[in-house]
């Protein structure tokens, strides 16, 4: 707990986050600053565990344990994800989502 | 919650039986090598089996781990018709991986498939969301490697990335929605958020982004839009096996979530359901008039059936729950009836257009008849086991109140008849100078089919099925 801030501040701290996260998913062209926009969307659900652990209910370690569950899963998603991308990157030699189309409805 | 003892490992009895497979798998793998082709699918096959034939002995229920894991009669059916479905995929798809451009990777293929099969089946065991959220990842993150899983193909790693980051990111938008729930109610046992859960604020928009997180893994319409892309790139059995077992294990899991956890707030649901259902299952028809690969056209038809699985949700009693869970297991067969046989031609000719199905009963007419089984139960067209299974999604529907919405369904219906049939008409009657070749497939894929089409015919005409579903289902309401 940080003196003089309450809840309420992390919780607009986190959700500009999460919308950043969604609107950078959204509007960027490299594979891996979409997977960067991921990272902050998985980061502002961390921030609302442990925020909501801290100030609301102290006694019990849910939240505590459920952000670091989050970082595990986001770590291995990050691995088989750039491991795809590197293999794209062998295919096509660009990582650019516009180039990486080649299916039309 | 007694302290837990050993004896209580037997609930996790799927669980455990499928990662004693995995490590056997890997333990051949050493010690056999992956030049030997026979003896791994053989090997891979017959252990699957067995596996299956466990899951179907009667077994105590019960719950683990304070609750984080709970298994009761309607998991372990559902369990259980999972197990069946892979069984089939891998008997479908073994002709595919016996091919050079397989070579030396044959096991990773069922390794990554039963490794998704677990997070399935914890996924549908979980008591708090935690072990949910645990288990969606362990069925997602392996499933974006299989669909990337032939490495030199471009549209194979695209569908592949395509898979793993709208996975993602709906994982995300899932996890804001759960990270809402547990400051509105301090815990995230569902046996506490079913008392606790109030019509709050916080409570709904948690609700809307569970629901949101959930719908991708189903493809509902808004949510749709990686759907046809990655099933379409990813290999033909790995599409069969995410539209059909992944989509089926998804649908049930926010079916009971939706009947449990969130039952106080089923007034809200009921609407948002309501339009979703309307849209996907319109959309998906729509879409699926106009597709000429028949990877795309399975997409927006699985599409569409997800809006008619919605329909028995929103009914929301015992029947409701009772006939998704029915028609999920008809869904199961009569999909992979329709991907057998057309993976069966990819595999031969490498054909995949719409058509290339011309004259097929001509020359092949077993594989044509059991399309036409797949097909036919699809559309839901009376002999066999699909009919029945949207006739009683309708009476639920329809006996809950809900008389517009299976209007729509029903004008849904006959114009997906238009493009199942489109199929139908194609191998049947449209002649055609260069038909696909006669062939023979391999024991396996025969057999493969043959299951398939036996679960449609059966499923159908023995009535003790439903009853014995409806007994072990619940409703909203109790």
């Amino acid at each position: 707990m940080i003196q003089g801030i309450g809840l309420h501040e992390i919780l607009v701290v986190s959700s500009l986050m999460f919308f950043l996260g969604i609107y950078g998913f959204f509007t960027r062209k490299n594979l891996i600053t979409i997977l960067m926009s991921i990272e902050l969307i998985l980061n502002s659900v961390n921030i609302n565990f442990v925020a909501f652990n801290k100030y609301l209910y102290p006694n019990m370690m849910q939240g505590h344990f459920f952000s670091l569950f989050v970082i595990a899963i986001a770590a291995a998603e990050a691995a088989v994800a750039i491991a795809i991308i590197i293999d794209l990157f062998r295919n096509i030699k660009t990582i650019d989502v516009e180039k990486v189309s080649t299916m039309k409805n | 919650m007694s302290i837990m003892n050993l004896n209580s490992f037997i609930y996790m009895r799927h669980e455990l039986v499928l990662v004693a497979v995995i490590l056997l798998f890997l333990l051949a793998e050493i010690v056999v090598g992956s030049k030997n082709k026979n003896f791994t699918v053989n090997f891979a096959a017959g252990l699957f089996l067995l596996a299956t034939a466990i899951g179907f002995l009667p077994i105590p229920y019960g719950e683990m781990f304070g609750g984080m894991y709970q298994t009761s009669e309607v998991n372990i059916l559902m369990k259980n018709v999972l197990n069946v479905g892979v069984l089939i995929v891998f008997l479908q798809s073994i002709a595919w991986l016996k091919k050079d451009e397989n070579e030396g990777r044959i096991t990773e293929f069922f390794l990554l498939i039963v490794s998704t099969l677990v997070g399935m089946d914890y996924m549908i065991s979980a008591g708090d969301f935690l072990m949910f959220y645990l288990g969606l990842e362990l069925a997602t993150i392996p499933m974006a490697a299989l669909a990337a899983y032939q490495v030199y193909s471009i549209k194979s790693a695209e569908a592949g990335i395509k898979l793993l980051l709208l996975a993602a990111l709906s994982s995300g938008i899932m996890l804001y929605g759960v990270s809402m729930l547990y400051g509105a109610n301090e815990s995230l046992y569902f046996a506490d958020l079913i008392q606790n859960l109030s019509n709050n604020p916080l409570n709904i928009l948690g609700l809307i982004f569970v629901f949101s997180g959930l719908a991708f893994k189903i493809s509902i319409v808004p949510f749709h839009f990686w759907t046809a892309d990655v099933y379409e790139g990813a290999p033909m059995n790995v599409t069969s096996y995410m539209s059909v077992i992944s989509k089926a294990s998804a649908a049930f899991v926010l079916m009971t979530l939706l009947f449990t956890v969130f039952k106080q707030l089923s007034q809200e649901w009921t609407y948002a359901l309501y339009i979703t259902s309307v849209l996907t299952m319109t959309m998906g028809n729509l879409f699926a008039l106009r597709q000429k690969n028949i990877k795309r056209y399975l997409a927006f038809s699985s599409i569409a059936q997800a809006g008619f699985i919605f329909l028995g949700i929103i009914a929301g009693s015992q029947m409701g729950m009772s006939t998704v869970i029915y028609f999920l297991a008809i869904y199961i067969f009569s999909n992979l009836a329709v991907f057998g046989v057309a993976g069966a031609i990819f595999n031969q000719t490498g054909k995949e257009s719409i058509d290339d199905y011309n004259g097929l009963y001509k020359t092949n007419p077993a594989l044509a008849l059991t399309m036409t089984f797949g097909l036919f139960s699809l559309a839901g067209i009376p002999p066999v086991a699909g009919f029945f299974g949207k006739f009683f999604l309708f009476t639920a529907a329809m006996e809950s109140g809900f008389l517009w919405l299976t209007v729509i369904a029903v004008v849904n219906t006959i114009i997906s008849l238009y493009y199942y049939l489109l199929i139908i008409k194609a191998m049947y009657i449209i002649p055609n100078d260069q038909p696909i070749e006669k062939f023979s497939s391999d024991f396996y894929m025969k057999a493969g089919l043959i299951l398939a089409t036996v679960g449609i015919l059966s499923i159908g005409f023995f009535g003790g099925i439903h009853n014995y579903i409806f007994d072990i289902s619940f409703g909203i309401l109790n």
